[in-house]
């Protein structure tokens, strides 16, 4: 580790609290339905998209039709994404010729999209067409964020409001998000992107002749404008195999430090929104200092565990720490920090190959997807799933003291608390379920690209990144198979959904509920002591649920690295 | 229920429009018109010919170039489309290794690289990013370290002093921006086109 590093790594932090509260304030006034600076341009587009769906703007929704209509809208986006893979060997925008994709990857991928988490058993470069790059995976990549961030403004919504029946209107919700929030500062983000070096172009590969004499045939694209709405929106789905690794979607230092200021800052800010809403910011800075500090703590382990490299390298007396997998131009921290951010956060873009980490190195990012990407998060699942542990926290809390918890002015009881530990129970259930099941069956063991621990983690990784949405992977298992296709398109779809409806079921009861002053037996949740208790609850649920597996995986792992095992 | 079936379907569409067809078309417009050299991906011309992108790393096998890391990528082999043969810096298919910390196939792998370089300049120790394969396997840069480290190789096979080519390494290397992000790093095409230009 070095001050250089660290440096970095504060800066970082810098950045991401500075802009919580004007992109906050921003958005706050988006799903208020004020005007804008940019109402004179979008407000009319925003119109005629209500006119030709016939939305009355004037009308909200039950939190049941809210999320009905939020389902709907996804069955539309499944079906476009998995019809132009199916299809894209007839359709134009072609060049390099790829033909269609197979039915069990197309639907993977279809999944994968909708839910935001962007898993790709596929390598772009080698598989799609530009065509399904761009009006299948660019416009999902929106609405899927969209999504996300409109859900917990639902769930805010639902703290913020007193005695009402409905949380909002889901069309006019995911149209201002579209319009006001992403698409502006995409426009902005793509132009810097391809000032750094980022292709966006509709051409064919390039042919090289390589000063060897050699042929290079070199992939390009429409990269920037699909890597600006992935970072922004925690999507992390990569144009290239490589992903954000890939000199061309990650070319500079520059570029690398802009993409992780991206991953974190609408998750952060909607902090802010929940402050806003609830009419007391500090709220919102609560709820981030315990981001922050898991977040942190975190960088730290897995910035120390690759600098501090593998027991092979010091062997063979190679030092500068774990560089395979990683990029000479982001080196130990950007690589680490990198990893820890994106999978905080659940977008699953990669710059390093995790599956080439070291074994503590390589568990924070798994950690933090077990524990439901609630450190920033991705843009509003974040949000939602971490009020999910603040309703435990409080309902903790109230246990200890005898009374009724409450929190931002609302009764915490029965419905709500049961609503939360569905929604926190349910993931477990599937990533330590689907990895008990596929190791131990022989086909998906093969598919393991390391032998001994390491294999077990490439699994358990893989079903802890699809369920919590995230999309980063230990890459070398080779996940395009019948088996893996169908569970973790499974996997994806109840991490996804079944986190969602619950979280809108306590919306809609909530939102009906009166509020109530603080009184003196109120326990304040802006203070040390809330942040403490939320921290504590995450870690005692996480660490019992996921523990065991961790250790069956990266923690026997580094103790067998330390004794100079090989597998 | 049933009144948010239209909205399902048109809302969607104009969405899909605008974010999807309208968005990067546009962006393919602007960004084409304002940075041309980079939108079509930083292509290197030499007597009118493509001969690599600034951005993506090539294989340097022959002595009298700096090589850059091992690369990991592969292709479709030829004989059995089901596998896949090394195919190293194929920017048609990136990807690293994927191996472990505990993986007997990196451990091999490293220990030959290291006795290969070992065998060529015995004076300095083994920079760590000449043996390690990176993340996409087109890093089209090494460390300075990584440079000068093969300096005596080159020099010797291209009958130049040493000196002279350090002093290229040492004009290609750039280091962190503004003293503070990234690594210091070479790339390696540029360096091997600077070094064909001195010679001449």
């Amino acid at each position: 580790m070095t001050v250089i590093g660290w440096l970095q790594i504060i800066l970082y932090c810098i950045v991401i609290v500075a802009l919580v509260k004007p992109l906050g304030w921003y958005m706050t006034r988006v799903f208020n339905g004020e005007r804008t600076f940019l109402s004179p341009v979008l407000r009319p587009v925003e119109a005629g998209i209500y006119w030709i769906g016939g939305v009355d703007e004037r009308r909200e929704q039950h939190w049941l039709t809210y999320t009905a209509a939020m389902l709907l809208f996804h069955v539309g986006g499944f079906l476009i994404i998995y019809g132009l893979m199916r299809l894209q060997a007839l359709l134009p925008f072609n060049p390099a010729g790829q033909s269609a994709v197979a039915e069990d990857l197309s639907f993977n991928t279809a999944i994968s999209f909708i839910t935001n988490t962007n898993w790709q058993n596929y390598g772009g470069e080698s598989t799609l067409s530009y065509l399904t790059q761009m009006v299948g995976l660019t416009h999902q990549n929106f609405l899927s964020a969209a999504t996300g961030i409109v859900l917990a403004v639902a769930l805010i919504r639902g703290f913020a409001r007193a005695s009402m029946r409905t949380v909002g209107n889901f069309w006019i919700d995911i149209t201002r998000c579209t319009l006001y929030v992403l698409l502006p500062i995409c426009i902005v983000y793509t132009l810097f992107l391809v000032w750094q070096g980022m292709p966006q172009t509709l051409g064919d590969y390039v042919e090289a002749a390589t000063l060897e004499g050699a042929k290079q045939t070199i992939a390009v694209g429409p990269v920037a404008s699909q890597v600006a709405i992935k970072m922004l929106g925690t999507n992390g789905g990569g144009f290239f195999n490589a992903n954000a690794a890939h000199p061309f979607e990650n070319p500079t230092a520059l570029s690398n430090f802009v993409q992780i200021i991206s991953i974190f800052a609408i998750g952060a800010a909607l902090t802010n929104v929940f402050g806003r809403m609830v009419g007391n910011q500090r709220q919102g800075w609560a709820i981030l200092a315990v981001m922050g500090v898991l977040f942190i703590a975190g960088v730290a382990i897995t910035y120390w565990a690759e600098a501090n490299s593998t027991t092979m390298m010091h062997t063979l007396g190679l030092t500068g720490g774990n560089m395979e997998g990683k990029e000479v131009r982001f080196g130990i921290v950007a690589s680490s920090l990198f990893a820890v951010i994106t999978t905080a956060a659940s977008c699953g873009a990669v710059n390093a190959m995790h599956d080439s980490f070291t074994g503590l190195g390589g568990m924070i990012p798994l950690i933090n997807m077990q524990l439901g990407e609630i450190i920033v998060g991705g843009v509003g699942a974040g949000l939602y799933g971490m009020l999910l542990f603040v309703t435990i926290s409080i309902f903790v809390a109230g246990l200890m003291v005898g009374r009724t918890p409450e929190y931002v002015g609302k009764k915490i009881e029965a419905r709500e608390v049961k609503m939360a530990m569905l929604a926190i129970l349910v993931l477990p259930l599937m990533y330590l379920g689907w990895t008990a099941v596929a190791v131990v069956l022989p086909g998906p063991v093969s598919a393991m690209n390391n032998a001994g621990p390491h294999g077990f983690t490439e699994v358990l990784y893989a079903y802890t990144s699809s369920t919590g949405n995230n999309g980063s992977a230990f890459a070398g298992l080779s996940g395009n198979t019948f088996f893996y296709n169908l569970t973790l398109a499974c996997a994806m779809f109840v991490g996804r959904f079944f986190m969602i409806i619950p979280a809108m079921a306590i919306a809609g009861s909530l939102a009906g509920k009166k509020s109530i002053p603080p009184s003196m037996g109120t326990f304040p949740t802006t203070g040390g002591l809330f942040v403490g208790l939320v921290v504590g609850v995450i870690l005692i649920i996480g660490g019992l649920t996921f523990f065991p597996a961790l250790a069956l995986g990266p923690i026997v792992e580094h103790l067998a690295m330390t004794a100079g095992a090989l597998f | 229920m049933l009144r948010e079936i239209r909205p399902a379907i048109f809302v969607l569409l104009a969405l899909t429009l605008i974010t999807g067809v309208a968005y990067p078309l546009v962006m393919t417009g602007v960004a084409g018109a304002i940075f041309p050299q980079q939108a079509q991906g930083s292509l290197i011309d030499r007597d009118g010919k493509v001969v690599g992108s600034a951005l993506i790393g090539q294989e340097f096998k022959s002595e009298g170039y700096f090589h850059g890391r091992p690369s990991a990528t592969t292709a479709p082999d030829p004989n059995d489309s089901t596998k896949t043969v090394a195919a190293p810096y194929n920017a048609a298919n990136s990807g690293g290794s994927n191996l472990g910390p505990t993986s007997k196939v990196l451990s091999d792998r490293l220990k030959e690289g290291v006795e290969k370089l070992k065998a060529e300049n015995p004076a300095s120790p083994v920079p760590v990013d000449l043996v390690t394969t990176s993340a996409s396997g087109l890093d089209p840069d090494i460390s300075p370290e990584a440079a000068l480290f093969q300096v005596p190789r080159v020099a010797k096979a291209r009958n130049m002093p040493q000196e002279r080519v350090r002093d290229l390494v040492t004009q290609n290397t750039q280091g962190r921006l503004l003293g503070l992000f990234g690594e210091p790093r070479v790339n390696v095409l540029a360096l091997n086109l600077a070094l064909d230009a001195a010679a001449k």
